[in-house]
């Protein structure tokens, strides 16, 4: 299933072309009905009552006053839907109203239905509720501290959630040989993924016992299972169709309370159910990025060649589990891909606090220690007197190998993305070599295509796809995938397009409906072009099929003679002759039957064989490099970055223009989380958010975007559709170090930490001005008894992938 | 049914105020509509005109999306009272399009991706046709200026910019493409 053409292939007439997305002309009219847009007639409204203390046992909720207030349908509170569910099946600790706790402010305890928004509103209001307060769990610190109260009653112990654990080949030796080992302290905070629709859902229920639930949710599979497990529907009995996003970027992946809500509202109620969220309420959705404190140990050569890495990390989870495994793996995965580390050892800590749960945000789990590391090299490159963009150049980890914790990496270009933006930026002019004010730092990074491993385990495909043929020459393309901007409804017709030689317009595409649609597990982990594109060749390979042996036989000529372009089927040594598109559909619809065909795909399998060793592995790699410029102001600390060179390998572009796209707008976020984005809370006043409102919680708007030069490297990998690899969420991990090396370029401090905020640059500054070390950023790690680690052998050293046991005293090293 | 009270307890609703009955223009064709006094122009075009095309993402007049043109300049419908508007003139994205033909904003935003999750887009695309009314041939600057009070966060918004620039090109009566690097990167 796996595999397709390899590299960049000529006389492609679609994939590569700036097409027009084939939803984009109704986004630009008004025309798209986004989950907040729809409208039935006797529709209800839903409100729901939310928790105002961090922390509390619920010893009574009365809501009769609200069952009875003129409008009001139906109150429901925690006992109508006693089931648990979550994310992952490791980590099933939500419910979709309170039951007997609530753990963070805003968590929702009941819900009203009501004949419109103001009754439900007013209702509200009435809603009663006994708490019994508990001691609030702040932060990582409190949560280490403070092994009671319990945040929940699974995890490892106290406030721990998860502890992971993995030595691939060992790493002590490693340190023996370096020459110089740095261990840097480091600190990412959480942000939120800010995207501009709010939440909604619209649930219907009919009388034949069907449930049709419209939300703007990336991941409807994963959805459609927690609504079965919370609703005791069978799953044919519901039906989710996951409407156009209003923005992603990772959350709207898990399954919400409000989803569940209205689903059991419609239920009851018998009628149409909506909600539609305000914002202060998506802020306690949340999921996005964890905070994370960071040590990075390395070892390392003169040449700046890596011999070790002890690489820590402890996240802030909030309340609830979520993917919050997940992103805990993928703060000690995806360091090994751009540079030679011969040695691996990683440990990473995830902690329940009463704040919103975190959970995926753009490069789930892989910013932080992105930024950790890409930030070290720079002090590496800067201690050793090596320019920093040669000396990654030297080390680079090189295209098909195995690295140390078994990741096979396919096709890397960093080499090139690392040239195209020295070049663009002359970087061998300016770095260091700019006045004071002004800097230039670079960054470089990886990241996966796709996900070698579903959420929950199976072995079936992880995306579906399937094609109906018309005698019209229309093709429909059925696919599961989920659409939030990033083009995955166009990537279908554009393939299809491609292999069928038809107009990507003659294409309807149909997706994200459990109803109607194969399965796709959803937009995350930048999976969508290279599974969804892989299934629909393989599906329009087949249709190509049917329809050659038809022509074949009409035109009498070899089926292998046939080419498929502009609309006609013809015989390549003699174009004259040869048949319409619509003729082809004709001849094979009458050969075969009705013309239908399927293609799915599931990624080849772990190179590892360790519990873990699933999470990380990936069909294809993308690669990245970026150089920023900035100005710091050293009176005011504010910083201003006017201009980033960004390259990034893409393997192949399925259309330049939407792929230039995805790179500027993970330079945005990056630039986003980099200079001011974050969700703090009051740790002090009742762990309130500081600011659940767009006007405060601030994010780059024109004025504070930057120019951007972005390069497209297509290297081709043999496991990509037509050779491609993502670009959607890779492009933004190298921004936000590059950004802090390019400081330190401009005015000689570090800082450690993100957001960089102006009263972080100017007491570094200051610091330094009076003698002192002119950093800003944690100092000190947090402590966290951690069990021995699951040892793996590399490659390099002969293992097999399997975990090996130790002797008990070098286990506890 | 589980969850309701079993011992009933009269609450009276609060009194309902008398709907606002008024006469305006939207997308150049007469309108009368009635709604509740409190309504902001938001919520009275998309719950009682039904024109969902205006969208909403803050409720305070940050991030753009809910903007339309009243008498021709950009006006943040969250923060407008549906009364303030009596005897004014509307436009919506829905009327942005002239017939069955692409306003030449909308065209170049669907040419060049400058709507990716396209729930910004119908703020960005009437604050643009505003600009381009009063500046034919804006400077990037005066752009990001315009464009300053709607938040993009899919974007990044060079796409956006550089669709208004080709707009402004076609409307000026130009063959214009887009710059060959804003389409395949920088070579």
């Amino acid at each position: 299933m796996a595999g397709n053409n390899g590299s960049k292939r000529a006389g492609l007439r679609v994939v590569g072309k700036p097409f027009r997305k084939v939803d984009a002309t109704a986004k630009c009219t008004g025309e798209t009905k986004y989950a907040d847009d729809i409208v039935f007639p006797r529709m209800l409204h839903t409100k729901l009552f939310r928790s105002t203390v961090p922390h509390a046992r619920i010893l009574k909720i009365d809501t009769s006053k609200a069952e009875n207030y003129p409008g009001v349908k139906a109150v429901l509170t925690g006992k109508d839907l006693p089931a648990a569910y979550g994310a992952m099946p490791v980590s099933e600790d939500e419910h979709a109203l309170s039951i007997s706790k609530v753990r963070m402010v805003g968590e929702p305890v009941a819900a009203i239905a009501a004949v419109d928004e103001d009754v439900a509103t007013e209702a509200l209001d009435l809603i009663e509720v006994e708490y019994e307060l508990l001691p609030t769990i702040s932060s990582m610190q409190s949560a280490l501290d403070n092994p009671e109260p319990r945040v929940h009653d699974h995890g490892e112990f106290g406030n721990v959630h998860r502890r992971q654990v993995y030595e691939f080949g060992e790493v002590e030796p490693g340190f023996a040989e370096a020459d110089f080992i740095r261990e840097d302290l480091t600190f990412y905070e959480g942000s939120t993924h800010l995207a501009l629709e709010q939440h909604a859902s619209v649930a219907t229920f009919s009388h034949d016992g069907k449930l049709t639930l419209y939300t703007c949710t990336q991941d409807l599979h994963y959805l459609h299972k927690a609504l079965v497990k919370v609703l005791g529907l069978p799953a044919s009995h519901i039906h989710v169709i996951a409407t156009p996003n209003g923005g992603g970027f990772g959350g709207k992946c898990d399954p919400f309370q409000h989803e569940i809500v209205v689903s059991k509202l419609a239920m009851i109620l018998g009628r149409p159910v909506k909600i539609c969220l305000t914002r202060e309420e998506v802020f306690y959705c949340h999921r996005g990025r964890h905070p994370c404190l960071m040590s990075t140990k390395t070892g390392f050569k003169k040449d700046g060649s890596i011999t070790a890495m002890h690489h820590r990390t402890i996240l802030d989870g909030g309340a609830y589990g979520g993917l919050g495994v997940a992103s805990t793996f993928y703060t000690g995965t995806f360091q090994t891909l751009t540079y030679k580390i011969p040695r691996f050892k990683v440990e990473a800590v995830r902690v329940f606090t009463n704040k919103a749960p975190c959970g995926p945000k753009r490069g789930n789990g892989t910013p932080q220690p992105r930024f950790a590391q890409e930030v070290q090299m720079d002090k590496i490159a800067e201690q050793l007197g090596i320019d920093p963009a040669e000396m990654r150049k030297r080390h680079l980890v090189q295209p098909g190998s195995i690295v140390a914790n078994w990741i096979r990496v396919g096709t890397m270009g960093l080499g090139k993305c690392i040239d195209k933006v020295v070049e663009g930026s002359r970087w061998n002019e300016r770095f260091r070599k700019l006045p004071y004010g002004k800097g230039i730092g670079m960054a470089c990074s990886g990241y996966c295509t796709g996900a070698q491993t579903p959420i929950y385990w199976n072995n079936m495909p992880h995306s579906g796809v399937q094609l109906k043929l018309d005698r019209g020459g229309g093709v429909t393309v059925f696919c599961g995938s989920a659409e939030i901007g990033q083009g995955s409804d166009s990537i279908l017709a554009y393939i299809v397009a491609e292999v069928l030689g038809i107009d990507p317009f003659d294409i309807r595409v149909v997706t994200s409906d459990t109803d109607l649609t194969p399965v796709d597990l959803g937009s995350y982990s930048s999976r969508v072009t290279l599974m969804t594109g892989n299934a629909a060749i393989q599906a329009a390979e087949r249709a190509k099929d049917l329809l050659s042996q038809a022509v074949a036989e009409k035109l009498e000529v070899p089926g292998s003679r046939l080419c498929f372009a502009d609309r006609r089927v013809f015989d390549t040594e003699n174009p004259e002759k040869g048949v319409t598109f619509i003729e082809a559909v004709w001849l094979a619809e009458t050969k075969f039957g009705t013309l239908g065909t399927v293609g799915s795909y599931k990624p080849p399998a772990a190179a590892g064989k360790f519990k873990g060793s699933g999470i990380g592995p990936s069909p294809a790699f993308s690669f990245t490099a970026a150089i920023a410029e900035v100005e710091v102001n050293p009176e005011t600390g504010i910083v201003v970055v006017p201009r980033m060179w960004i390259a990034h390998d893409v393997g192949q572009c399925i259309n330049p223009v939407l792929v230039v796209g995805q790179v500027e707008g993970s330079v945005y976020m990056g630039l986003g989380e980099a200079l001011m984005e974050e969700m703090t809370y009051r740790g002090n006043r009742n762990v309130v958010h500081k600011f659940p409102s767009f006007l405060e919680y601030k994010s780059p708007t024109t004025m504070e975007m930057c120019d951007i030069n972005t390069y497209l490297i297509e290297d081709g990998d043999s496991n990509g559709p037509f050779g491609a690899k993502e670009a959607g969420q890779g492009p933004q991990l190298p921004v936000p170090p590059a950004i802090a090396n390019a400081i330190y370029d401009a005015v000689g401090v570090r800082i450690d930490e993100v957001p960089i905020t102006p009263d972080k640059v100017l007491k570094a500054i200051r610091a330094k001005a009076k003698g002192q070390e002119g950093r800003y950023g944690p100092s000190k790690f947090l402590q966290c008894e951690m069990p021995a680690p699951i040892f793996v052998p590399t490659p390099t050293e002969g293992g097999d992938g399997k975990p090996l046991q130790r002797e008990p005293a070098l286990a506890q090293r | 049914m589980e969850g309701m009270a079993t011992k009933p307890i009269r609450t009276k609703r609060k009194s309902k105020p008398e709907k606002a009955h008024i006469h305006l223009r939207v997308n150049s064709e007469p309108v009368e509509v009635a709604f509740a006094p409190h309504k902001t122009l938001l919520e009275v075009l998309r719950e009682d005109l039904g024109l969902t095309g205006t969208k909403h993402g803050c409720e305070l007049g940050e991030c753009g999306c809910c903007a339309v043109l009243v008498d021709g300049r950009p006006v943040l419908s969250c923060l407008a009272l549906g009364i303030a508007v009596e005897g004014h003139e509307v436009d919506t994205i829905e009327g942005m399009a002239g017939g069955n033909k692409l306003h030449p904003l909308q065209a170049a935003f669907a040419d060049l991706g400058a709507a990716q999750c396209g729930y910004c887009t119908p703020g960005m695309l009437l604050t643009a046709k505003a600009l381009l009314e009063q500046v034919p041939r804006p400077s990037r600057d005066q752009i990001k200026a315009a464009l300053a009070g709607n938040i993009c966060r899919c974007t990044g918004y060079i796409k956006i910019y550089e669709a208004v620039e080709l707009a402004a090109a076609w409307m000026a009566g130009e063959r214009a493409e887009a710059p060959k690097e804003s389409v395949y990167g920088w070579q």
